[in-house]
């Protein structure tokens, strides 16, 4: 009995373990302190479609062994300068969203691609070298963003030079795919589009790797030598991971920023690959393993517990922002965790 | 022929020394634009050389310290230590009990010293367990952690200080009393409540005199080695004198304009002559760079070297590879506790939920200007990195401002080039160490 107890143990992971039975006491907690159930049963499921496209990001990356993608934030900023194009177009509602995609795709393919050149150089470490590159990006472009040739007076100060650092989508496309076919349960409100657009990303990738060049991407990334034995052009492979991974990073800021109903700029992006490096690995990815189904647990399971803990944490002590340090805590431990299971070095 | 020869030596010896100024230039390629920039950053700004020069000393005796506790971990081959993150929070923990108990001054700097020591000890005994298990990715395990303890600390001194670790002070704790203030004044109005300038403030002296003094010093010791080896030529053994003329030549002429320079500035009516250096502080910097430079010379040193070098090998030749990686962590964390102490200390300022999240980073940046690389950091390269980057950090927004009319420009630039140094410098490692790899592999 122990002994089943503890290969279980081992094969899920203490910290998921730890992690799901902490959500499960928080929505009881939620329960108890009578919070209103409804409205978070919606936030939740916003949260997800919202971070959604970012935690899926994070698989092709490590299915083509180049490790959780902690240079994300690559990707976010090719999605923001996407998502100013549309503004500066003057587009509204769908089409404003469309473009926003359609303009932001080509640019992360091409940054992507110069990403995988750096990441092929440096085989062993894209972790670190990944983040670091991410860090620097994101203050590159803050330069960027005050001296971009940008007119549309909904983005630049009314006085000075650059961008404002938050730009209101409100009349634009804000909430244009979770008020799509959006229909209550009740209470709830479901924001059908902003899921179904989630889930269709996760049907698309999911058949990318189950096509020639998926399984190709996947060998290479599981095993390399091997990879490079079977005639599998294994950089290559990395290249295109890495470009895919760009592109979802785009992609996912767009929807994010649609529901939030803002865009972010300057260092809005700088932290944000953390909670989807954390999301996937609690969903029970490892730095070389992942799978959809790790997504959606791993989304469900990390943001179901940042949304819910919010309230519970608040309304037992009143003072100060307990579940901030809480999800500190939480989404560094479980990279650390993952990072324990690595085999390097040795 | 023989000319034809002599041609072709010539050719030859000059090839090698270009390669050897190439090889030079580009292994202090980062150190070499960051000169660069700092020299263009000095002339945009347009500030004072007298402001540039007093800011310049501050922040030397303020970070030289922290920059200092990196070098062992390098040394033991786990590259660069983001995790000195957590020694800060040993010292701040110190810093909050301390100025807690109303001890201040040296007094109170001391009792820092002494409280820090068991915290940093206990942090780094752990952290040093967890680098052992994430072999090959310490550097990221190791800036995750920062982040993680940073959670822990927050949750330690916002929520449990006042509830279950009980602490009752008025000007330290939230008017709630849950919870330890955003920011802690440690020098206070009239009466001083902290510990602002109690080793800074001991004994400050001109630093131009001190130059003049260790330019004699430094002086007299060529010069007495000089005259040796020049005995020595006359009775016939040329070695020595030959091998050293050089670097005789060029130590000598620089601690000469360094002197003369100084004695200009002293004797003329320059501000510069104004600028005191906290020779205290100056005092115990130095102890710890002969620290870092004499411990490789012991049996501990040693161990580290060879662990640095091959794991395998060291394991081999009967050497504790995962002791002694955990105490090179141990060394560097009560290392980076005691830093954060010289560092609050000349602040004033405690922001207990910041002060110490931007260490890590900044004194990484500095090791890397100076030249330093994930395998091999010396106490030069800190000395003269942490140089660099505080005068880039003096001068930046100013530059900005007056290029492109915008301060904001300047910092952003600044950032970008701390975390890209940064970023670079681990870039280049890699890839080098997979040339060697191949290269390896060919031969």
């Amino acid at each position: 009995m122990a002994e089943t107890i503890r290969k279980i143990t081992n094969s899920i992971g203490l910290p998921r373990i730890i992690i799901t039975l902490f959500f499960i006491l928080t929505c009881v907690m939620a329960v108890l302190l009578e919070l209103p159930i409804d409205m978070l049963t919606h936030q939740v499921l916003v949260r997800i479609g919202m971070n959604g496209v970012f935690v899926l990001a994070m698989v092709p990356a490590i299915l083509s062994g180049t490790g959780p993608n902690f240079g994300l934030s690559l990707g976010i900023i090719c999605g923001l300068i996407g998502g100013l194009m549309s503004i500066e177009l003057n587009l509204y509602d769908g089409w404003g969203f469309a473009a926003a995609i359609v303009i932001a795709i080509p640019i992360a393919v091409i940054v992507g691609w110069v990403y995988a050149q750096l990441l092929n150089r440096v085989k062993g470490s894209e972790m670190m070298i990944a983040t670091y590159t991410g860090f620097s990006i994101v203050f590159l472009m803050s330069i960027g963003w005050l001296i971009m040739p940008f007119k549309s007076p909904e983005m630049v100060w009314p006085i000075g030079k650059g961008l404002r650092v938050t730009i209101s989508l409100g009349e634009r496309f804000a909430d244009i795919l979770n008020e799509l076919w959006e229909f209550p349960i009740g209470k709830v409100k479901i924001p059908t589009g902003l899921l179904l657009f989630f889930f269709v990303c996760c049907i698309l990738v999911w058949l990318f790797l189950r096509s020639k060049t998926g399984l190709a991407l996947k060998a290479s990334g599981a095993n390399p030598k091997f990879s490079l034995a079977c005639g599998i052009n294994v950089d290559k492979n990395r290249i295109t991971g890495t470009i895919l991974s760009t592109v979802l990073g785009a992609v996912g800021i767009i929807v994010y920023a649609q529901s939030y109903g803002f865009f972010q700029l300057y260092q809005a992006p700088l932290m944000m690959a953390f909670p989807a490096v954390a999301a996937v690995l609690i969903g029970g990815a490892s730095a070389q393993k992942a799978k959809i189904s790790n997504v959606i647990l791993g989304v469900f399971l990390f943001q179901g517990l940042l949304t819910v803990s919010l309230p519970v944490a608040s309304s037992i002590i009143k003072e100060g922002n307990i579940s901030e340090s809480l999800r500190m805590i939480v989404q560094n431990g479980i990279i650390l965790y993952a990072l324990t299971k690595v085999n390097g070095g040795e | 022929m023989a000319q034809i020869n002599r041609i072709h030596l010539s050719n030859n010896k000059d090839k090698t020394v270009l390669k050897k100024i190439k090889d030079i230039f580009m292994k202090n390629i980062v150190t070499i634009i960051f000169l660069v920039l700092c020299l263009i950053g000095i002339e945009l700004s347009g500030l004072p050389i007298f402001f540039v020069v007093s800011e310049l000393v501050t922040r030397l005796t303020r970070n030289s310290f922290l920059v200092l506790s990196l070098i062992i971990p390098v040394l033991a081959g786990m590259g660069l230590n983001f995790s000195i993150v957590i020694g800060a929070m040993a010292g701040q923990i110190a810093i909050i009990a301390v100025t807690h108990w109303g001890v201040t001054g040296i007094w109170g700097f001391l009792l820092c010293v002494v409280l820090s020591f068991p915290f940093a000890l206990f942090f780094g005994y752990l952290t040093g367990k967890l680098l052992n298990k994430t072999k090959g990715q310490e550097m990221i395990a190791s800036m995750i952690l920062g982040f993680f303890a940073n959670g822990l600390y927050q949750l330690t001194f916002l929520f449990l200080v006042g509830t279950v670790i009980p602490m009752k002070n008025d000007v330290l704790i939230l008017s709630h009393g849950v919870g330890v203030r955003n920011t802690i004044d440690l020098s206070g109005g009239l009466e001083s409540t902290g510990i602002k300038y109690a080793l800074d403030e001991i004994w400050k002296f001109p630093i131009f005199y001190i130059i003049i003094i260790l330019c004699g010093l430094v002086l007299l010791y060529f010069g007495i080695k000089l005259a040796v080896d020049i005995i020595k030529y006359r009775r016939g053994n040329k070695k020595p004198f030959m091998n050293n003329c050089v670097k005789y030549i060029f130590n000598i002429t620089v601690c000469l304009i360094l002197l003369v320079v100084s004695i200009l500035i002293m004797t003329g009516d320059s501000s510069l002559s104004m600028i005191n250096l906290p020779m205290i502080t100056a005092f115990v910097i130095v102890i710890l760079c002969l620290f870092n430079t004499l411990i490789v010379k012991t049996k501990l040193g040693q161990d580290f070297r060879t662990v640095g070098q091959d794991k395998h090998i060291a394991k081999v030749s009967g050497i504790n590879v995962d002791k002694v990686r955990v105490l090179a962590i141990i060394i560097s964390t009560v290392l980076a506790a005691w830093g954060q102490l010289i560092f609050l200390q000349n602040i004033g300022t405690l922001n207990t939920y910041g002060s110490h999240e931007q260490i890590g980073m900044f004194s990484i940046a500095a090791l890397l200007i100076g030249g330093a690389s994930v395998s091999k950091a010396t106490v030069g390269q800190a000395i003269l990195g942490t140089v660099l980057f505080h005068t880039l950090f003096i001068v930046s927004p100013l530059a900005g401002r007056n290029l492109f009319g915008d301060a904001q420009i300047g910092e952003f630039f600044r950032a970008f080039v701390v975390y890209g140094v940064i970023g670079i410098s681990l870039g280049l490692h890699a890839w080098r160490k997979r040339v060697e790899l191949k290269n390896k592999l060919r031969t």
